[in-house]
């Protein structure tokens, strides 16, 4: 029985003491997540989908079983609408490559929330550039908020796709993509929505939320490196062509053809992540067995602890809103005259690892006129020792730094 | 714990000498660090083969504006010769090859020795110096 804590985590065995708030980034991985894909590529690894053998047989149902897992966890209709793929900027790319090519002509509109993630954001910049359509932007409001009135001021009836993150890596708001998903579709407006930082942290049940595409990535929810998902809805991934072509994806190949293979495979070119995605699959199990209530209830209560200590801290600026319940785990910040990364590089002396730069989100920063943060950012096994010690360190930075207060 | 920001660091960081303007100067060129949004831009003054003054302006981290600072302090003064040693020395330093004789020679640039461990930070550090490089004179 696991215990939902940081003896659940072995990095915390090989680094006592360490502070790990950079779970945005990339989360710690579990035991059972670590056994799952240990046993696999001991007891279960074949090439998946090819072999005739016993064990290719159970490496295919492994895999498989993956799939379904996923289905279940965000609420799909059917594994046929289950693309897995390397991770959330692959699973946006291929919306943009394949339904983006298909469907974007000369002066369509696609449009974007500034505070995209780049990979949710370079992928539309490109499509636009190379079919001469639009690509506008949806601002945010003062709080980092986005409103239903912001989106229906913004879409015309050329607007083909708005490209959206549930919750911004930087921001760290939930934004409301059911109500989106209303407005754009009485709009003829396909939704993607960018679940990289919401899937990990909050139940994300696709048909509730009514989007067309969600994008996420295994190894910011516990599992490994290397996997991720792509969700369409199944009518739409249909009549996609592949994205990548080569072995698997097929169903007949002769020489001036071929014939693609059905969905989900068809997206899945090439010898796949099985053992990804049995860690995928370790990892919806673990986040299940704790429940998602406990889970956010426990982020909350950090959150909060963390925010109401940096409004505390004089010069500290948070990135957004105050209210800690506008944060999901997530608080971007600047402190008055010290540069992000020598912010990183103290926090970093007392053992505490936070992230500073632009978060691959350049747009938002220029609009927000600040040139780069630090963001600090809570998973399952943070508890409040380390909220302390963050503040603690947070309140001699400006000391160190040579200012008198 | 380290004390990476030692008192040479801040204070070059919170009242830099030479980051102005500079009135009169042969050659200006901007340095970048693209990821961490480090910009800044070197004026030199070079006279007969020596940099009689120099300058920088710009914004970036701690580390590179106090090594920036710290460069011109070295620097202002000398040949274009003694300078591209000391450019030498720097990075001989930074990759942590530099004995303590070396270091001495590179003064309150010393100060920095220790970045050789970070490697995240190391173009913070040699940004002034590397942009000190493209500028002077080819001979
Ligand atoms: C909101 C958001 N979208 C997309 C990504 C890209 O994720 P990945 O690098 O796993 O593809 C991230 C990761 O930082 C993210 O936070």
């Amino acid at each position: 029985m696991p215990y939902f804590d940081k003896r659940d985590f072995p990095v915390f065995d090989a680094m006592p003491g360490l502070v790990y708030l950079d779970s945005t980034a990339t989360s710690q991985k579990p035991k059972p997540v670590i056994d799952a894909v240990s046993r696999y590529y001991r007891e279960e690894n074949a090439n998946p989908l090819r072999g005739l053998y016993g064990l290719a047989v159970k490496a295919t149902d492994a895999y498989e079983n993956a799939r379904t897992a996923v289905r279940d966890f965000i609420g799909a209709a059917s594994e046929r609408e289950i693309v897995f793929t390397r991770n959330a900027t692959e699973s946006l790319n291929l919306i943009a490559s394949s339904y983006g090519r298909g469907n974007i002509r000369q002066n369509d509109e696609i449009l974007v929330t500034i505070s995209e993630h780049h990979s949710n954001f370079l992928p539309w910049q490109i499509l636009a550039k190379e079919k001469g359509a639009r690509l506008k932007f949806l601002k945010c409001g003062e709080n980092g908020e986005y409103t239903p009135e912001m989106l229906e001021k913004a879409l015309t009836p050329r607007t083909k796709i708005f490209a959206a993150a549930q919750i911004s890596n930087v921001i760290g708001r939930l934004n409301p993509i059911k109500e989106f998903a209303e407005i754009c579709h009485k709009n003829g407006t396909v939704i993607v929505c960018d679940g990289a930082q919401s899937v990990p942290h909050i139940p994300v049940n696709v048909r509730e939320l009514g989007v067309d595409f969600l994008a996420f990535s295994g190894h910011k929810m516990f599992a490994p490196m290397g996997i991720g998902v792509l969700y369409g809805r199944e009518e739409l991934l249909e009549q996609m062509p592949p994205f990548l072509y080569g072995g698997e994806m097929i169903e007949y190949v002769t020489l001036c053809g071929a014939t693609f293979a059905e969905l989900p495979h068809k997206f899945e070119a090439g010898t796949v992540n099985a053992g990804g995605a049995v860690g995928l699959h370790a990892a919806i199990d673990y986040i299940s067995e704790f429940g998602f209530a406990k889970l956010e209830k426990r982020e909350k209560e950090l959150t909060r602890l963390l925010i109401e200590g940096m409004k505390e801290t004089p010069h500290v600026r948070i990135i957004g809103s105050d209210e800690p319940d506008d944060h999901c785990g997530i608080v971007s910040f600047t402190i008055d005259d010290v540069h992000p990364h020598d912010i990183a590089a103290i926090f970093d002396e007392s053992g505490i690892a936070v992230r500073a730069g632009h978060h691959c989100a350049q747009p938002l920063h220029k609009y927000l006129g600040v040139q780069s943060s630090v963001r600090a950012s809570a998973a399952l096994y943070n508890d409040r020792r380390d909220a302390e010690l963050f503040l603690e360190c947070l309140k001699t930075i400006r000391r160190r730094m040579g200012y008198s207060e | 714990m380290s004390n990476f920001y030692n008192e040479i660091l801040t204070d070059h960081n919170m009242h830099p000498v030479h980051k102005h303007e500079l009135a009169v100067c042969t050659c200006s060129r901007e340095g970048v660090n693209p990821s961490c949004g480090d910009d800044i831009t070197l004026n030199l003054r070079i006279e007969g083969g020596i940099i009689a003054d120099g300058s920088f302006t710009g914004s970036g981290c701690a580390v590179s504006q106090a090594s920036a600072d710290i460069m011109l302090d070295l620097v202002i003064g000398k040949s274009i010769d003694e300078a591209e040693r000391l450019h030498a020395l720097f990075m001989k330093m930074i990759r942590g090859e530099a004995d303590d004789s070396e270091l001495e020679e590179l003064d309150e640039a010393a100060a920095l020795a220790d970045i050789s461990h970070m490697p995240a930070r190391v173009k913070c550090a040699v940004l002034g110096w590397r942009t000190l490089g493209e500028s002077l004179p080819e001979r």
